[in-house]
C-alpha cells in the first residue's frame, strides 16, 4: 500500500512540474506553430527571480510569505521578457517555425550566458550601448527618412556605441574594482530556501510526502484553473481559441492577430516563469537548469497534442508517472516473475535510463497517434 | 519556407553540363591539393602548427555539415540530432583502437577501464571490433541503419516540421544518457581516449598517423560533396526539393516522399558518422559530452546556415568559417563565445536568411559588378522607379501563406 502510495505521489509530482513548464509552451505551439527553444530559459530566468526575491525580503516581516511576491515577480518578469522576445525576433520570422527554432536556440544561449556573467559592471555597460543606440535611432528617425541612413548608421553607431559602452564600463570597474565587477550569480548555482511552513512533509504510515511537492501541485492544479478560465471565458481567450483554430479567417473577422500573438507569447512565458520558480524550490538553481527540463517538456506537448489543454494534462501525468515507475523499479516485485525479468527493470531502473523506455515508449505511441492524444480535426490542421 | 531558396537546377544542354563538371572538378582538385600540401606548409611557417591539426578536424565536422545541407537544405527536415550519429561512428572507430596490443606488447588485452569496474570479460557487442573491416563497415552501417530505422517510423506517419525536429532530439537526449549511464558497457562519462592507442602498430597520436587523418579528412570531403552534388542534380534533387517546398503537393501527384526522406536521412547519417570517426582520432578522444550534447548538434545545423544552406560549398565553407571563428574567439574572450554564438543565430535567422553564399550569389555579386565590372542593363528602369510597382513587389514577395 505505502509503495503504491510512494509511487503515484512521485509520478503526480514529477508530473506536476513538467506540466507546469510544458503548459505555456503548449499554448505558444498551438497558437503559432513555433517552439520556444528558450522556454527552459525563461524557467531559469523565473527560478532566478524567486531567488534574488528570497534574498530582498529575508530581513524584511514577509519573509514567510515571501514565496507568493515570487511567483508574482517571476510572472512579470518572464512575461516581459518574452514579449520582448516576440516583438523583436519571433514577430519576423512567423510562417518559418525551424527558423525560429533556431533563433529562439540563440536566444536560450544569449540568456544562458547572461546569468552568468551579469554584474553591475556588464549592466552598466548594456544600459549605455543601449542607450547610445537605440536613443539616435530614435533621434534619427523621427528627424530624416531612417531607410535611406540605415546601412550607414549601423555602420558607424553599432561599433562607435560599443566601444564607448565597453571603454565607460572597463573605467568603472577598475575605479570600483569587485563591487562592481563581480557577476550576480557566477557560474555556481544558487540555492533558494523554501520558507518555514513548507519545510518537512506529511507523515503517512511509514512515508513522507514532502509539502514542496504537495505545493507544486497545488500550484499546478491553480495555474489549469486559471489558464482555462482566461482561455474560455474572458474576450482575449476566446480570441487567441479562434486564431488557434483559423488564423486567416479571423484576421478577416477583425481579430488583431498580432496582438493575440504577443499576449499568447507574453502568457506563455509568464507560465514559464511560474514553473521555474516551482523548480527553484526543488533543488539547487544554476543556469543549466533549463536544459534539464526542456526536452521532457517538449515530450508532453508531442504526445498530448495541440489545441486542447486536457491532451497536456494527460500527457504530462502519463510521461512523469511512468518514468518515476520505471525509475524506482516500482514494477519489480508486481511482475519480476522470474530472474531475467527483474534483471531487465533493473538495468532500466536509474532515472536515465527510464527516459530511454519512456522514449522509447512515445515512439510506439506515435505509429498510432502521430497527431498526439487529441488531435484538432478538420481540413486546417494539415497545413 | 522562405521563397527565396536555391531552386532546382534546370536541366541544360549536355554539352554545357559537362564543360561546366569539368571546371567543377578542376577547381575541387586544386582546393584538395592546397589544402593538403600548401596550409601544412603555411601554417608551419607561421608557428602555429597546432592549426593544421585543426583544420584536419573541421574539414572532418565539414563532412557532416553537407549531410545536414543534404536534408536540411535540400529536404527542409531540420535533425537536432545528428550529434548521435556522429557518435556511432565516432565510437565505432574507438573501440577498435581500444582493442588494439599497446605498444610493447603483443597480446590483444581487455581495455583498461573495465578492470576499474570489476568487469574482466568483453561484453559481446566489443568482440566483432577486433576485426579491422568489420570496424569500417561499421562507421558506415550503424549510423545509416539506426537513422534508417528511426526515420521509418517518424516518416511514416507523415512526422513532420517541429515535431521532426524535437523528436531526433530527444532521441539525441536518449542515447547520451545511455552511453553516459554504462560505465560498465562503454566507460560512461570519460568516454575512450584513441591518441594513446596504436593502429597499425603505429601510436595513434604520432604525426604520420595524424598526417594521414588529414589527408583522409580532406578525401572524404570529396567524397561527400561529389555524392551529395550527385544526389541533389538530376530528378533526385529535384524530388527532394519538391518535397522542401511542398510535400502535400508531392503526395497529391502520386510519388510517395517516406521512401526519399527515409533514405536521404539515412545518407546524412552515414556522413555524419564518418566524420565522427574522422573527427575523434584527429581529437584523441570521443566523450557522450562531447560528440552528443544538444548544443553540438545544433551547432552543426548552424555552420550550414552561416554558410549557405541548399548550397554544398557553403555548408564546407561556414562548417570552417564557424569554428575558426569559435577557436579564435575563445581563446581570447572565453567567457562570451556563448554571447557571439547565440548572437550568431539570430543574425543568420533574421537578417542573412540564405548564408554567406546566398547572399553573396544575390547582393554580393551584383554589388561587386556595379562597382567594378560593366554596369548592367537595365530594362525599363522607369518600372524599377515606379513606387506602385515597388509596392506590389515588397507586398508580394513578403506575403507567406497564412494558416
Amino acid at each position: 500500500m505505502t509503495q503504491l502510495l510512494e509511487a503515484v505521489f512521485g509520478g503526480l509530482s514529477i508530473g506536476s512540474v513538467l506540466l507546469l513548464s510544458a503548459l505555456g509552451l503548449a499554448i505558444v505551439f498551438g497558437l503559432m506553430g513555433v517552439i520556444n527553444m528558450a522556454h527552459g530559459e525563461l524557467m531559469m530566468l523565473g527560478a532566478y527571480t524567486t531567488f534574488v526575491t528570497q534574498n530582498i525580503l529575508k530581513a524584511t516581516p514577509l519573509a514567510p510569505a515571501y514565496i507568493f511576491l515570487a511567483l508574482i515577480a517571476a510572472f512579470l518578469v518572464t512575461a516581459l521578457v518574452g514579449l520582448l522576445l516576440e516583438r523583436t525576433v519571433v514577430r519576423f520570422l512567423y510562417g518559418r517555425p525551424l527558423e525560429t527554432l533556431l533563433a529562439t536556440w540563440g536566444v536560450s544561449l544569449i540568456l544562458q550566458q547572461f546569468v552568468r556573467s551579469v554584474s553591475w559592471q556588464f549592466v552598466t555597460g548594456l544600459g549605455i550601448f543601449c542607450l547610445l543606440y537605440f536613443g539616435a535611432q530614435s533621434l534619427l528617425a523621427w528627424k530624416t527618412d531612417f531607410d535611406r541612413v540605415r546601412n550607414w548608421f549601423i555602420g558607424i553607431m553599432l561599433p562607435l556605441s560599443a566601444i564607448i559602452a565597453l571603454v565607460v564600463s572597463n573605467v568603472l570597474g577598475n575605479a570600483y574594482k569587485l563591487a562592481f565587477t563581480k557577476p550576480w550569480f557566477g557560474t555556481q548555482g544558487v540555492d533558494v530556501t523554501a520558507p518555514q511552513w513548507l519545510r518537512g512533509g506529511l507523515v503517512i504510515d511509514t512515508y513522507q510526502l514532502p509539502y514542496t511537492r504537495l505545493f507544486i501541485i497545488v500550484l499546478t492544479i491553480l495555474c489549469l484553473i486559471a489558464v482555462y478560465w482566461f482561455l474560455n471565458q474572458t474576450a482575449w481567450g476566446l480570441r487567441i481559441r479562434a486564431v488557434t483554430q483559423n488564423r486567416a479567417m479571423s484576421a478577416c473577422l477583425g481579430i488583431p492577430t498580432q496582438k493575440v500573438d504577443a499576449i499568447t507569447f507574453a502568457l506563455g512565458s509568464g507560465l514559464a516563469g511560474i514553473a521555474g520558480c516551482a523548480v527553484a524550490l526543488l533543488g539547487s538553481v544554476s543556469s543549466n537548469t533549463g536544459q534539464a527540463y526542456i526536452v521532457d517538456t517538449f515530450m508532453v506537448v508531442v504526445v498530448g497534442g495541440v489545441g486542447k489543454l486536457v491532451g497536456s494534462i494527460v500527457a504530462a501525468g502519463t510521461i512523469g508517472t511512468l518514468s518515476y515507475v520505471i525509475g524506482s523499479n516500482a514494477l519489480s516485485p508486481l511482475i519480476g516473475f522470474n530472474e531475467q525479468i527483474k534483471a531487465v527493470l533493473e538495468f532500466f531502473a536509474t532515472a536515465s535510463m527510464a527516459k530511454v523506455v519512456v522514449f522509447a515508449l512515445i515512439i510506439v505511441f506515435l505509429q498510432f497517434r502521430p497527431a498526439g492524444l487529441f488531435p484538432q480535426k478538420g481540413r486546417t490542421v494539415d497545413a | 519556407m522562405t521563397p527565396t531558396l536555391a531552386a532546382p537546377a534546370l536541366p541544360k544542354s549536355p554539352r554545357s553540363r559537362k564543360k561546366q563538371l569539368i571546371t567543377e572538378a578542376i577547381v575541387v582538385a586544386v582546393i584538395a591539393l592546397i589544402l593538403l600540401f600548401v596550409m601544412p606548409w603555411i601554417f608551419a611557417q607561421a608557428g602555429q602548427g597546432v592549426r593544421v591539426n585543426q583544420l584536419g578536424r573541421f574539414l572532418a565536422l565539414a563532412i557532416a555539415a553537407l549531410g545536414i545541407d543534404l536534408i536540411w537544405g535540400y529536404t527542409g527536415l531540420l535533425s537536432l540530432g545528428h550529434g548521435l550519429f556522429f557518435a556511432l561512428g565516432g565510437y565505432a572507430l574507438a573501440m577498435y583502437l581500444q582493442l588494439q596490443p599497446l605498444p610493447g606488447q603483443t597480446e590483444v588485452p581487455i581495455p583498461e577501464f573495465f578492470t576499474l569496474y570489476g568487469v574482466d570479460k568483453l561484453p559481446w557487442f566489443w568482440e566483432p571490433f577486433y576485426s579491422f573491416p568489420f570496424t569500417l563497415a561499421a562507421i558506415v552501417v550503424i549510423p545509416g541503419l539506426v537513422a534508417a530505422a528511426f526515420g521509418y517510423l517518424i516518416f511514416r506517419n507523415r512526422i513532420k516540421g517541429v515535431y521532426f525536429s524535437i523528436l531526433t532530439q530527444a532521441a539525441l537526449i536518449v542515447f547520451f544518457n545511455f552511453f553516459n549511464g554504462q560505465q560498465k558497457l562503454i566507460n560512461g562519462t570519460n568516454g575512450l581516449k584513441t591518441d594513446t592507442a596504436t593502429i597499425f602498430g603505429v601510436l595513434v597520436g604520432s604525426p604520420p598517423v595524424q598526417t594521414t587523418f588529414y589527408a583522409l579528412s580532406i578525401l572524404f570531403v570529396i567524397v561527400g560533396y561529389v555524392l551529395c552534388r550527385w544526389l541533389t542534380s538530376g530528378r533526385m534533387g529535384r524530388m527532394l526539393v519538391a518535397i522542401r517546398d511542398d510535400e502535400t503537393r508531392v503526395r497529391f501527384s502520386g510519388y510517395n516522399p517516406t521512401g526519399y526522406k527515409v533514405f536521404v536521412f539515412a545518407i546524412s547519417a552515414i556522413l555524419a558518422g564518418i566524420a565522427g570517426a574522422l573527427f575523434t582520432v584527429q581529437s584523441g578522444i570521443i566523450t557522450p559530452s562531447s560528440s552528443m550534447s544538444v548544443a553540438f548538434s545544433i551547432e552543426m545545423v548552424i555552420w550550414v546556415a552561416v554558410g549557405g544552406r541548399g548550397t554544398l560549398i557553403g555548408a564546407v565553407l561556414g562548417t570552417l568559417i564557424v569554428n575558426f571563428a569559435k577557436t579564435l574567439l575563445s581563446e581570447q574572450f572565453p567567457a562570451f563565445w556563448l554571447f557571439f554564438q547565440g548572437a550568431l543565430f539570430l543574425i543568420v535567422v533574421t537578417v542573412l536568411p540564405m548564408g554567406i553564399l546566398g547572399w553573396f550569389r544575390t547582393t554580393g555579386w551584383k554589388f561587386i559588378q556595379g562597382r567594378f565590372g560593366p554596369q548592367p542593363i537595365e530594362t525599363y528602369p522607369s518600372l524599377e522607379l515606379d513606387p506602385e510597382v515597388e509596392y506590389e513587389r515588397e507586398t508580394i514577395e513578403h506575403q507567406q501563406s497564412d494558416r
